[in-house]
């Protein structure tokens, strides 16, 4: 057999199969419709969790800019010679990005504009009881401790005050909300993989003479699986698009809803719509797809020891 | 053509279903196995399609060892042999044409191949007319044909026909022995199971008689006696 007609007869026994799976598709399209549900409610609970999940990055990452400053105050007495040994000093450290000063005059100043209206309260102040300070930024907010015990120790420094407390344990928090989407997909999709399995079980049963012929005339086990591979794949298909459509319309429309209501300052944090589509399609129609194709080659495992 | 030797199946649950069998089928032979319910005439037809795979000995089929092959080239073989049962195996919601193109399409036959092989295949058992119709519209012995043409349609060299008048009464069964004489007189191999005594007696074919798991006797021009012999044991 020369190349050329194998091929066409692959291609052939191909369009074969793509053609069973969509006919037994139709004809089991009530428990299809079962199928897709929960393969488009998985996906869907999926897209949350990962909006969820990207929201709370952009929260840590935001808030890591922001409070990735140590505050450094400084003893009043202390001389400029020392002031400026000190500020060699943290600035020639590895982690540390830039160090800025402070006078106490200056964090009076900020502190009034801070306080506006209030500000007056201020003006009773007989003297400024603010220190003077560095701020400093270090390059990663994990060097946050490392800088400040070696900054603590040295001569004329009174206090320190930072923030990795706070960041800490909102990386733990981000960490616990991912494990537990992940948990929750993860349950979501043995499910739908199980419920998908169920359907074409059924289809399989209701086509077991059909496979027991084909088995008979010489059908190939991918031949009788390919159909059933196809029409998993398909609900799954299905079910991926039905998803993106929901996820990413339910989420144009909540985030413009949000933005609209004044909570500008809380949409910062959330990831903006358009730059979803594009991921999230490519994540569920593989996602979708993979449920389908296992749910089908677990109904079948059993069948085709023939 | 198809060779069993030294042949012995047990079965999960003990049962000794073939012991030591030899059997040896040549080339364009028309070939009976007779014996009662349970004496190993499945078992045999089974062996061959690969469905079971035997605990010793080994079963040569066109000059290869079929118990050496293995999973992916099983459809393969099968596709050598043609298979008729009792029970017909048609698709109900396929026209009689397409039960028959069936056995093409899965390996892949072009189109033009197809029309060309199922009329032909269609008007050797004689339903060349009724090539629209569902299984539904047809009689048992017309579903029978179907079956045949199914088997025959990819030209194997061996029919296997598994008690294929066992739902049929006299007359239909007749004709379908027709059938199959006709498609042995073209050179196929027909190895069929059966208990149709007077087929067996009238037909003058060669008869391996099967009882307990062991061949008790191969006769070329035999009958069914089977009967018989278990009557002369009550006397």
């Amino acid at each position: 057999m020369n190349s050329g007609v194998y091929m066409s007869m692959k291609f052939r026994i191909l369009k074969n199969i793509f053609r069973q799976g969509l006919q037994s598709m139709w004809r089991n399209r009530g428990m299809g419709l079962a199928s897709i549900t929960s393969i488009t409610a998985v996906l869907v609970i999926l897209g949350l969790v990962l909006i969820m999940i990207l929201s709370i990055n952009n929260v840590v990452v935001e808030a890591k800019n922001k409070f990735d400053e140590i505050q450094v105050f400084l003893e009043d007495d202390i001389s400029t010679d020392e002031l400026h040994r000190l500020e060699d000093t943290i600035r020639n450290s590895e982690e540390v990005l830039s160090v800025m000063y402070q006078t106490k005059d200056q964090a009076l100043e900020i502190m009034k504009e801070e306080w506006q209206e209030d500000s007056y309260l201020l003006e009773g102040l007989e003297e400024n009881p603010l220190p003077n300070a560095f701020k400093v930024k270090v390059k990663d907010i994990e060097y946050s401790d490392l800088v400040v015990d070696r900054v603590k120790e040295l001569e004329g420094v009174e206090d320190i005050v930072y923030y990795k407390d706070i960041i800490d344990r909102l990386v733990l928090f981000a960490g616990y909300i991912r494990l537990g989407g992940l948990a929750i997909i993860g349950i979501l999709m043995i499910i739908s993989i199980f419920i998908i399995s169920n359907t074409i079980k059924i289809t399989v049963s209701a086509r077991k003479n059909e496979i027991g012929i084909m088995k008979y005339v010489g059908a190939t086990n991918g031949y009788i699986r390919g159909p059933f591979i196809i029409e998993g794949v398909l609900f799954g298909l299905i079910g991926a698009i039905l998803s993106v459509l929901v996820v990413n319309y339910g989420y144009q429309y909540f985030f413009n809803a949000v933005s609209d209501q004044l909570y500008v300052l809380f949409t910062i944090y959330l990831v903006p719509p358009t730059s979803l589509v594009k991921d999230i399609s490519i994540i569920f129609a593989a996602m979708g797809m993979g449920i389908g194709a296992l749910g089908s080659l677990l109904s079948l495992k059993r069948f085709l020891n023939v | 053509m198809i060779r069993f030797i030294d042949i012995t199946k047990v079965y999960k649950n003990g049962v000794k279903a073939l012991s030591n069998v030899d059997l040896n089928i040549g080339k364009g032979e028309f070939v009976f196995i007779v014996g009662a319910s349970g004496a190993g005439k499945s078992t045999l037809i089974k062996l061959l399609l690969k469905e079971i795979e035997p605990t010793e000995g080994s079963i040569y089929l066109n000059g290869e060892d079929i118990t050496q092959v293995r999973g992916r080239r099983v459809p393969h073989i099968r596709r050598n042999v043609g298979t008729v049962f009792q029970d017909f195996r048609l698709l109900p919601n396929r026209t009689v044409y397409e039960n028959v193109s069936f056995a093409l399409e899965i390996i892949g036959a072009s189109r033009r191949d197809i029309s060309r092989k199922v009329p032909s295949a269609l008007n050797m058992v004689g339903l060349g007319s009724k090539a629209y119709c569902y299984p539904d519209e047809l009689s048992g012995g017309e579903h029978q044909r179907v079956a045949i043409s199914r088997a025959i349609v990819n030209n194997p060299p061996i029919l296997i026909a598994d008690e294929p008048t066992g739902n049929l009464d006299p007359d239909t069964s007749w004709d379908i022995m027709d059938v199959l004489l006709d498609i042995n007189r073209r050179g196929t191999t027909v190895l069929m199971a059966t208990h149709a005594r007077e087929i067996v007696n009238t037909m003058k074919q060669r008869v391996v008689a099967i009882e307990a798991g062991r061949i008790i006797r191969d006769e070329q021009r035999g009958v069914y006696e089977h009967e018989v012999s278990h009557i002369e044991e009550h006397i």
